[in-house]
């Protein structure tokens, strides 16, 4: 019977203030899409560094059976040349700049590919052979990535250095910044939101500031009576998380799953799958946002 | 039933306080006016009562409780034993009669069958019996006052505080409506009523207690709107407190009906 009545309570009380719960739903719509975008951003990057990005600086591949590099002109790298090279690295003169290094066989390059390019069509037409092995090196300091790269570009069966910071670490920062600015946008998109929530909440008790009063004088609970002003705000608030949710998951899903992917084959996108991961995340900022503020200002404005 | 021990109640330092040193008990079961001037407490004693105001000093007891110990979260159940009826009828204009009395029982969570049995029950109390669907726009005043005692009455609360039930109703109305409430004591319930309708108290002929300027100048049984007894021993404190000479031969025109007519 209670819960009945609550209910019914939240469904006058959405209809009474229809024009404020949609300008609450938009506000937390947009807001927390932008949250969720600056998410998603951080996701991408973790998606592009890859297995090695976090672990090594430099990358030392060696020549497979289509390389063109002119250190490959002898073929495929022989177990004898990769010794070498390990020798090479161990040695004094070159160990004194690295912390440590790894071999990474085909294989293993191709189950770290097959994670990276999960989401993408690429993963079904490359086979073990057609990637590299290659020494994976981190650097005690890396800028002198110089006297790695000098050391073994001339070296028979490398095909090639690469100094991995270099390749993405612009991009990165622009994708840092550009979620930064996401989240500044978030923030004060946040703070109209609970604004906006604490406003409509005050509304809504004050039009209904007649059945509250005789509710209380009836000996009505604390929760009951401010129960359905808190649940309007939070259900507001959800929807509003919920499409900001399946915003996510259609840019993932169309922008970037079907057109840049297309565009950029080369590189690992998140799949929309991944960006569900956010709309819990989203759902519970929304609702307790929505909570807190309506919560305080009942404490104000609603004398129980 | 309701017990002051010493109450004062200040609003603001500098002025004189709204209740002062009050001492009252009113048993189980009893009917008492609460009468004077606009301003002499009775609106601040009932707040005591239901615990909207806290007494500055002093204790107040609802059924044998002290309402100053009670914890926020329990003054629900301490209000559900109070019904409380007011000048302005207070309905709900987008209820129906019998959705405004069973919205009382179903904020404190009544089921459904409980409601369906006990509203037209108090209805028929009050005298409403099939006037269930009417709006309150559609009924009198007095049908409008009516339905509030039912409201009020509807969880079976011990005490019934009634503040100036009549004061919006005209004389006929207004027995009528005492009626009401005279059945409703007999039923046990304490009925504590705020007025300054002199015409109901001296028909009525039930306990008065007279305050001014927050304090209780009289406090009789069975006994009119003035007191037809000379006030003894109370002249000095009725100089005190209004601050001129007041007749204390306590034939009527004297100082509390006067404010009161105002």
């Amino acid at each position: 019977m209670r819960l009945a009545f609550i209910l019914s309570e939240i469904g006058s009380g959405l209809r009474r203030n229809l024009s404020m719960v949609v300008s609450v739903i938009l506000v937390t719509f947009v807001s927390l899409t932008f949250v969720g975008a600056a998410g998603m951003l951080q996701m991408q990057i973790n998606q592009m560094k890859g297995y090695w990005y976090d672990k090594v600086q430099v990358a030392i591949f060696l020549c497979s059976d289509g390389s063109t590099a002119p250190g490959c002109a002898s073929g495929p790298v022989t177990p004898e040349q990769q010794q070498g090279l390990n020798a090479l690295l161990e040695s004094p003169a070159v160990a004194q700049y690295i912390n440590d290094f790894q071999f990474e066989s085909r294989d293993e390059a191709y189950k770290h590919f097959k994670d990276q390019f999960s989401n993408s069509p690429i993963v079904d037409s490359v086979t073990p052979d057609q990637l590299p092995a290659s020494f994976r090196i981190n650097m005690k300091d890396p800028e002198k990535y110089q006297i790695i790269s000098e050391t073994f570009s001339s070296q028979p069966g490398v095909e090639t250095v690469i100094d991995q910071r270099q390749l993405l670490e612009r991009l990165f920062s622009v994708m840092n910044g550009a979620s930064l600015v996401a989240v500044g946008i978030a923030g004060v998109m946040i703070v109209c939101a609970i604004l906006l929530i604490a406003t409509t909440i005050r509304l809504s008790a004050f039009s209904r500031r007649r059945e509250t009063g005789i509710m209380r004088l009836v000996g009505a609970s604390k929760t009951v009576i401010q129960l359905p002003f808190i649940l309007e705000g939070v259900i507001a608030a959800v929807i509003g998380a919920a499409l900001a949710s399946g915003t996510l998951w259609a840019v993932a899903q169309f922008f970037l799953g079907d057109y840049m992917s297309r565009q950029y084959p080369d590189t690992a996108f998140i799949s929309s799958g991944q960006t569900l991961i956010l709309a819990p995340a989203l759902l519970i900022l929304g609702g307790s946002l929505a909570g807190i503020s309506s919560l305080l200002t009942l404490r104000r404005y609603l004398r129980v | 039933m309701i017990r002051f021990e010493n109450v004062t109640k200040v609003y603001d330092q500098k002025a004189r306080p709204a209740l002062d040193s009050v001492n009252l008990e009113i048993d189980r079961g009893e009917f008492a006016f609460l009468v004077g001037a606009s301003g002499s407490g009775k609106s601040t004693f009932l707040r005591l009562v239901l615990k909207e105001d806290r007494a500055t000093s002093g204790a107040v007891y609802v059924a044998g409780q002290n309402v100053a110990r009670i914890s926020s979260w329990r003054v629900p159940r301490l209000r559900r034993g109070i019904g409380v009826v007011f000048q302005d009828f207070r309905l709900l204009p987008q209820k129906n009669v019998f959705a405004n009395v069973a919205f009382a029982m179903q904020v404190i969570g009544k089921s459904r069958s409980v409601i369906r049995d006990t509203v037209p029950e108090v209805l028929k109390t009050v005298g409403l019996e099939g006037k269930e669907h009417r709006m309150p726009h559609e009924l009198s005043g007095g049908e409008q006052q009516r339905v509030a005692i039912a409201r009020a009455v509807v969880n079976r609360p011990g005490i019934l505080l009634a503040d100036e039930p009549t004061g919006n109703l005209d004389p006929t109305t207004s027995m009528g409506i005492m009626g009401v409430l005279d059945k409703i004591n007999q039923n046990g319930t304490t009925v504590v009523m705020a007025t300054h309708d002199d015409d109901i108290v001296n028909e009525m002929r039930k306990r008065v207690v007279e305050l001014k300027n927050g304090v209780v100048i009289r406090d009789e049984a069975k006994a009119l709107y003035t007191s037809m007894i000379p006030v003894v021993g109370q002249s000095r404190r009725l100089k005190d407190a209004s601050g001129r000479e007041t007749p204390d031969d306590g034939l009527p025109g004297n100082g509390a009906e006067g404010e009161a007519r105002q």
